[in-house]
């Protein structure tokens, strides 16, 4: 049988996608999953935040997936799990994906079009090159938390984390209700990285230290982790300052030091890729430039809030849907740029006609701007802004851009740059 | 009573005790260790060197050379990764291509063949990545890459599948001389053994001198490497050494069997132990790994890791020529295998084969014992499934018969669960996760375990029938991975 | 008195300010009426939601992941988590179950956060 979308990865950019190409009209829809249930990195992030903007509450992540898993059920759409998917081939109007699993073996599955929803894997201890030995205790935060929710093991007694992204905060908080002692949160930035709601419940709340400006130099231990050596930083080149080593001991090292789009199977295919989000290039349905091949979620660009996986998937749900239906547009209009202060934006390009009333550009900003404004310009000229208290790199930025202020111009280039506030004028 | 020990289950020991296998002889393999190959075997830079470095009239030259060649069947036969890829000493200067010279002059004395001097051009050509001011080189085509650490577990395997005893966590503490025999006094117990063989890498010296007035001294050297990602594989298609110096081969960039690049190693005196990397010595083989090939991307990198070599000094630290020291020693019947650096990995197929042919079997004939040949003897190892090599339909052949290759455990390496337990059910079998990552690679990907060691660890103890947090990272008790479980209410293992 | 303090109440997080005494207070800096609640109770009765694990048999895996239905009083946390620590459930377990009624007379349930049929 020949699919008319499948989408490879069953978290909640899977499952926002396969609801939406379905109720799209999309009638053959498959998921494939490589873990042994639905939900993705939802199942083990057991703690709540999530799905303010998508359903008004606060939900756990188990709680937000099972409203997506019970809609896949509804709709009867198929999922295989325990599944994995190696490779992905293009022959223009047939997709054909080899995926393995023990029953099946390995097997062709022929398909129109193709959603990339693997989501992300996180930066390593080999990766960043901490010093030292190269003792069992160093985890990633996930992994730490995947054995602690899941197989209900503790990663160690006496921990020390680095990064204080939120996975890093949650599980300084999830280690210390288990009855572990974290001794101290480091972060090689002057200021968090993370929510700032999840320093207060994380660490405040437990009297765990934030060393701001502070990074791991040393590992010690030859078989488990024995220690570590903890530097402050200079503010502006981030290396350590000589002299301001710290010895903490400790037998656990955990680490959330950032998160990287799981591409293999993108850069395998030859699916083009933004060097600045390591996701594939988009358009404004996340359509790649592989007809037919769409991508939406961490996979695209790594997200803070769910809510926006999302709002993200359900697009790449509805430009599936289009394609096989022949209905999606390809002529490009507009291409985005990130111009002073932002790191990327997304969607890379936009063709117009697939936008119906607006269309929300996702980006970062490469530092903390307290009294700023983000600024999006068209062939030169001002066509919106947005405003915030603070922009902060943690916190992903939303422009909702109306259709008609786009519609004036046949093409050209929209850049997003970061100004400062004109200073207000006092009137006398 | 055995009547031979060997001290040490590195590349050395356990090529030795395959050799000695192909005759009828109880042999026992120790290590103090967890796994075999744990120390230098495992830290290294897993070069099958052509052979014109070191001196003829050495036995390092000696070895290399002849070991070089035997290295395609060894590999054949244990079923270990193995691929010649050629490489180059690279000359910035024209008095770099002095060295070059004299390097090309000794490697037509040790016989090395493929061997030439290329220049510019054809060097740039050869490798459009090494820096442009590169002026010429010593290209050797018969260098070649290997998997060090599955060599010396396949060996291992063939050994004991041939006969060998294997002991391992088995540290020797001491070591008493019968005058006929000797009682090795070890962690787990004492063992007798008519013979002994010393093959114990940077302790050698330490093992020695239980038995006899020490006349030879080791002293560490570590090498600090980084591996990285295999997205950038193709950067270098030989391994690409600059002009040597006294200190060594120098910071080279290489290509690995698996298809990473590896660079490294640097040199620095240390205390035997001490395989920490430190951020200065990182720091510097970034920095000197750039002079060959400038474009390489520190951002891929996945992983770093340090290993001793251990050099041969007299005893009274006046030089020697830092040979391998592969004979007999004054204390009779104790035979030291020590000194064994680079180009120890290259010279192995060839310096044990020497040592079991031309010193140990003579002693033991000289000591009047007969020995016969191992009738059975199968220097074949059963075939490891390299399922992510495998064609389409191979694939779908293997897993109708065994449906355990049909589950991806390492997504970064595509290793399946029937690699996984393979290896761990075979002789000299993986028992911990480390043990897994060494022989079928799950988790020596890029994302280092973060996916697959979770399952690794419930696979293991699946196997071994013990809780997740009784399968340890390494050597037992002390790299623990997991510790306890997260509920105080009493439950079922 | 005046405490300048980060609401979390939701992932915005505003940067509010409360002045006053026992049964008089003012909040400044919320966005929404949440704030001002949570500043509030922060000064007289703090609060805070409890997500955690709780051991369970039969199950697809070892742990259920359990929440209180309702935030409870900060300095019981750890007295909660021994109570939860001790429940032993037995799967199917459907999202919501009620796993501690009351837990230490906080008026507050336990609940399950997921649905784990029952598995072999």
């Amino acid at each position: 049988m020949i699919y008319n979308v499948v989408i490879l990865g069953g978290g909640p950019a899977g499952l926002a996608a396969a609801v939406a190409a379905k109720k799209e009209g999309a009638e053959n829809v498959l998921i494939l999953e490589r873990d042994r249930e639905l939900g993705g990195i939802l199942n083990q992030c057991i703690h709540n935040g999530f799905g303010l903007h998508t359903f008004g509450e606060q939900l756990t992540g188990p709680e937000y997936a099972e409203r997506y898993i019970n809609e896949v059920v509804q709709l009867k759409i198929p999922y295989e799990l325990n599944t994995m998917v190696l490779d992905l081939e293009d022959h223009g109007e047939l997709k054909i994906i080899h995926a393995i699993n023990e029953e099946k073996g390995y097997f062709p599955i022929e398909t129109e079009s193709v959603i990339l929803t693997m989501g992300c894997r996180e930066r390593t201890a080999g990766a960043i090159g901490i010093p030292g030995y190269r003792p069992a205790g160093v985890y990633t935060a996930g992994a730490a938390q995947r054995f602690m929710n899941m197989e209900g093991y503790m990663a160690g007694k006496e921990a020390v984390i680095l990064g204080s992204g939120d996975i890093g905060l949650i599980m300084a908080r999830r280690m210390t209700l288990e009855g572990a002692h974290v001794q101290a949160v480091c972060e090689i930035m002057p200021h968090s990285n993370g929510l700032v709601r999840n320093v207060v419940q994380c660490l405040d709340d437990y009297d765990i230290p934030l060393k701001l400006s502070h990074t791991i130099s040393f590992i010690h231990g030859k078989d488990r982790v024995e220690g570590v050596t903890v530097m402050k930083v200079d503010k502006e080149t981030l290396k350590p300052i000589p002299g301001t080593e710290e010895f903490i001991k400790c037998d656990t090292l955990l680490l959330s030091v950032g998160l990287i789009p799981e591409n293999e199977i993108t850069r395998k295919a030859e699916v083009a890729i933004d060097g600045k989000t390591n996701g594939p290039v988009v358009g404004e349905l996340r359509q790649t430039n592989m007809p037919g091949v769409f991508a939406c979620g961490n996979v695209v660009q790594v997200h803070d809030l769910v809510d926006f996986v999302s709002e993200e998937s359900v697009l790449a749900g509805e430009g599936a849907a289009k394609y096989i239906k022949g209905e999606l547009d390809t002529e490009i209009n507009f291409d985005t740029k990130n111009g002073d202060g932002i790191s990327y934006v997304v969607p890379q390009h936009v063709a117009l006609k697939n936008v119906e009333d607006s269309i929300t550009f996702y980006m970062r900003v490469r530092k903390v701007f307290p009294n700023h404004t983000v600024k999006a310009y068209l062939n030169g000229e001002v066509i919106a802004k947005k405003n915030a208290p603070k922009f902060l790199p943690a916190e992903m930025v939303n422009f909702k851009i109306k259709r008609s202020l786009l519609e004036k111009y046949p093409n050209g280039e929209i850049t997003f740059i970061v100004e400062e506030k004109p200073e207000k004028k006092i009137k006398l | 009573m055995f009547d031979i020990a060997i001290i040490g289950a590195g590349v050395a020991g356990s090529f030795i005790a395959r050799e000695l296998s192909r005759y009828q002889l109880d042999v026992l393999l120790l290590d103090g260790e967890s796994d075999v190959g744990n120390q230098i075997t495992m830290a290294n830079s897993a070069i099958v060197h052509a052979g014109y470095d070191a001196p003829s009239y050495k036995k390092k030259g000696q070895f290399s050379s002849t070991g070089n060649v035997m290295y395609e069947k060894t590999c054949k036969d244990l079923d270990v990764p193995f691929k010649r890829t050629g490489s180059l000493v690279v000359a910035h200067s024209a008095h770099e291509m002095m060295t070059i010279h004299d390097l090309y002059k000794n490697g037509l004395k040790n016989g090395t063949p493929n061997l030439r001097i290329i220049y510019e051009d054809e060097l740039h050509e050869m490798e459009p990545n090494l820096n442009p001011e590169a002026c010429g080189a010593l290209y050797a085509g018969d260098a070649g890459l290997v998997s060090p650490f599955e060599i010396a577990v396949k060996a291992t395997e063939n050994a004991i599948n041939n006969g060998v005893t294997l002991k391992l966590d088995t540290l020797v503490q001491d070591i008493k001389n019968n005058d006929g025999s000797f009682t090795l006094k070890t962690t787990t117990g004492d063992y007798e053994a008519k013979f002994v063989v010393n093959a114990a890498g940077v302790y050698a010296d330490d093992i020695y001198n239980m038995v006899g007035d020490p006349y030879f001294k080791l002293l560490a050297r570590r090498g600090v490497y980084f591996i990285f990602d295999k997205e950038i594989g193709n950067i270098v298609n030989n391994v690409i050494f600059p002009c040597p110096t006294k200190n060594g081969k120098g910071i080279l960039v290489s290509p690995t069997v698996h298809g990473n690049i590896l660079i490294g190693p640097d040199a620095m005196p240390v205390k035997k132990g001490e395989i920490c990397t430190t951020q200065d010595r990182l720091d510097y083989v970034k920095a000197n790994a750039l002079k060959n090939v400038p474009s390489l991307d520190f951002r891929k990198i996945i992983r770093s890791y340090a290993g001793t070599r251990n050099t041969a000094v007299k005893a009274d630290f006046t030089t020697t020529d830092g040979d391998f020291i592969i004979e007999e020693s004054p204390v009779k019947g104790f035979v030291n295998f020590a000194g064994y650096e680079s180009p120890g990995l290259t010279s192995a197929p060839a310096s044990t084969y020497y040592v079991v042919e031309e010193v140990i079997v003579p002693m033991l004939e000289r000591e009047g014992y007969t020995v016969k040949v191992n009738e059975n003897f199968n220097p074949v190892n059963k075939r490891h499934v390299y399922f992510d090599q495998l064609s389409e339909e191979e694939k779908m052949e293997i897993i109708k018969e065994n449906p355990k290759y049909g589950k991806v455990i390492c997504r970064c390496e595509t290793i399946t669960e029937g690699e996984i337990l393979d290896v761990i059910h075979r002789s000299a079998g993986a028992t911990t996760v480390k043990g897994v990552k060494k022989r079928c690679r799950a988790g020596m990907g890029r994302c280092q375990g973060g996916f697959c060691q979770p399952r690794v660890v419930e696979i293991l103890a699946r196997e071994m029938d013990c809780r997740l947090d009784e399968v340890m990272y390494d050597k037992k008790t002390d790299a623990y991975m997991l510790n306890g479980k997260t509920k105080s209410v009493e439950e079922d293992a | 008195m005046k405490k300048d303090m980060t609401c979390i109440m939701c992932p915005i997080g505003c940067q509010m300010t409360i002045e006053g005494s026992e049964g008089n207070y003012t909040v400044t800096g919320n966005s929404c009426k949440n704030g001002e609640k949570y500043a509030i109770e922060e000064m007289t009765a703090p609060k805070r939601i409890i997500p955690t694990t709780v051991v369970v048999k039969d199950a697809l895996i070892a742990r259920c992941p359990v929440k209180t239905a309702a935030p409870v009083p900060k300095e019981k946390i750890f007295d909660i988590m021994d109570v939860i620590n001790k429940v032993v459930l037995t799967a199917p377990v459907h999202i919501g179950d009620v796993v501690i009624k009351d837990v230490l007379d906080t008026g507050v349930d336990v609940v399950a956060t997921k649905t784990m049929p029952r598995v072999n």
